[in-house]
């Protein structure tokens, strides 16, 4: 029971918003210490996990070239290029990125999406710039919502999109567990087949809060006050 | 063959090319304790790969590590200053137009091949790319042939600049970027230190026997808050399917095993969804965005994964029994 301490750590140090690396670290080395292990044992657990889990960073390859792109004006052409359609609003936009991302996790495409590849690049700029020419200068408070929206399509399509292809981790996890612990012989096309039914789920109600997104977008900037929102977008983007 | 430690040598290379870049940016005032950060990453990144294969000492690396949660914790990491301005930017994107798309659309037409087709290619009996990483060797080969592209079709010739551009965003990221390798480790300090076990053992004496729906209810949420701490489903899915998935929903009340746990697993997304512990998926995003708020698209996921847990447990109760 002991080792919950770290649990708490963890917990009180998000809850207070202290540095998240400082919190990570002293829970990892109190837990470690709890539970029997040595200094160095700790500290070989800490290069061990870093060895092992670089494929969560690998994301930073792609920066050098969205960077570049960046500088080259890439956010503001994401911007003007949805000018061009005049029906779709942000909802309907995301909504779309939602689908797209869960049908291409499904067949195996996770890493075509991503917030380093698609979103910040993007998703987002597409999203801000509809939602810009519809209500003109969103304040601050709006953008991070729609940007928060962008980001939240893309982890919501692909974790309900993955899981219905064959050899994702979760899916081949659950098989392996379950196989060596209970000596079944768990097929994983049954798995991927019985994770549609959330991913159904999932589709329907984000889309829906999505869709909705425009509708609380037309009242955040009716209360702004109706001046700023005649303004042209092109002019108002920052 | 292709293999996946080259592609983290590529990148422990560009963090130490960065780190020099940080160096020299008189710009940033806490120039010193950013290159440390970054020129640490990039060479854990590259001394990873003995650690891996067991011929370095792992010690030393956790050191490091604990370094660069230091490093970044207390404030020794700053960014430069922002080379261009939005008229600028403005001006080229209105010169380029749409053509500006195409290479940021290289990456992922260039990892959906990868992940497809090359996957296929052999070499004699050597398949090109290492098996099981064809998907980060395509998104890396990707990142590569898009940056080639880019700078064809905005004629830089300087390789020094998309470094520049890229290290403008690392940066901005700053500590987050380290944030999900440290969590993994954590994950993996509290199953060796039996924490895992602990809350199995709690769940286990909350529950009452021989009732079913109330077992469902109980594997549901426990998945998706044993998650949240976690950060992972994966490391909460053993746990609570030892406590309660299997005796009880499955062995007990008969239950169909695929649906039983395929459903139980996603159940433990929906609390993926909702916490700062999986700061890949949640807190990465928001500092790539650069939001003030670190939490906006936890805010944003929170009611999605609220009803979406309700909708796992309808799912189980009608269909699994």
């Amino acid at each position: 029971m002991l080792t919950l301490i770290g649990v708490l750590v963890v917990i009180a140090g998000f809850a207070t918003k202290r540095n998240p690396l400082l919190v990570v670290g002293v829970a990892g080395v109190v837990t470690g210490l709890l539970g029997g292990l040595s200094l160095r044992d700790v500290l070989a657990a800490f290069g061990t996990g870093f060895a092992g889990s670089r494929s969560v960073t690998i994301f930073a390859i792609t920066l050098p070239v969205i960077g570049l792109l960046e500088r080259h004006g890439l956010q503001e052409q994401a911007r003007a290029f949805i000018g061009r359609f005049a029906k779709l609003t942000t909802g309907r936009f995301l909504t779309l990125y939602l689908l797209l991302r869960q049908l291409t996790a499904a067949v195996g495409l996770q890493s075509v999406g991503g917030p380093a590849q698609t979103v910040r690049p993007m998703v987002a700029p597409i999203a801000e710039g509809a939602a810009e020419r519809r209500h003109g200068t969103l304040p601050e408070r709006v953008c991070e919502r729609v940007r928060s929206y962008a980001a939240s399509a893309d982890t919501v399509g692909l974790f309900f999109g993955e899981d219905c292809f064959l050899a994702v981790g979760s899916i081949l996890l659950i098989t392996g567990f379950v196989n060596t612990t209970y000596g079944t012989h768990l097929e994983p096309v049954r798995l991927a087949l019985w994770a549609i039914p959330t991913a159904a789920c999932a589709f329907v109600i984000h889309g829906a809060r999505l869709l909705c997104l425009d509708r609380a977008l037309e009242r955040e900037s009716a209360a702004v006050g109706a001046p700023q929102a005649r303004r042209s977008a092109g002019e108002a983007a920052s | 063959m292709i293999k996946a430690e080259w592609f983290y040598w590529l990148i422990g290379a560009v963090f130490l090319t960065m780190a020099v870049q940080m160096l020299r940016d008189r710009t940033n005032p806490k120039r010193r304790g950013t290159a440390a950060f970054w020129g640490l990453i990039g060479a854990g990144f590259v001394y990873s790969t003995f650690v891996v294969d067991k011929t370095a000492p792992a010690e030393p690396l956790g050191a490091a590590v604990l370094l660069m949660a230091v490093l970044a914790g207390f404030g020794f990491t700053g960014r430069g200053a922002v080379r261009t301005d939005h008229a600028q930017r403005a001006a080229s994107a209105a010169r380029l137009g749409n053509r500006i798309f195409l290479p940021a659309l290289t990456i992922p037409v260039v990892a959906m091949l990868c992940a497809v087709v090359v996957k296929g290619w052999r070499i004699g009996r050597t398949p090109v790319l290492e098996p099981g990483s064809e998907t980060i060797l395509g998104l890396g080969a990707g990142a590569v042939i898009a940056l080639v592209v880019a700078m064809v079709l905005l004629r830089e010739r300087r390789p020094a600049e998309p470094l520049h551009a890229g290290r403008g965003m690392l940066e901005a990221m700053g500590w987050a970027l380290l944030l999900p390798q440290l969590l993994a480790t954590l994950g993996a300090i509290f199953q060796q230190a039996g924490v895992g076990r602990a809350v199995g053992g709690i769940t286990s004496q909350l529950l009452p026997h021989g009732q079913t729906y109330t077992a469902v209810v109980v594997y549901c949420l426990g998945m998706a808050l044993f998650t949240m701490i976690m950060g992972n489903a994966f490391a909460a899915f053993p746990v609570m399917t030892a406590a309660v998935g299997w005796p009880v929903l499955i062995q007990q009340a008969h239950g169909n095993p695929a649906a039983v746990l395929a459903t139980g697993m996603l159940a433990g997304f929906c609390g993926t969804l909702c916490t700062p512990m999986a700061a890949n998926f949640n807190i990465v995003p928001a500092t790539l965005l650069e939001l003030k708020d670190q939490y906006g698209p936890i805010k944003a996921q929170l009611p999605t994964a609220g009803a979406l847990l309700v909708c796992t447990m309808l799912i189980m109760a009608l269909f699994a029994f």
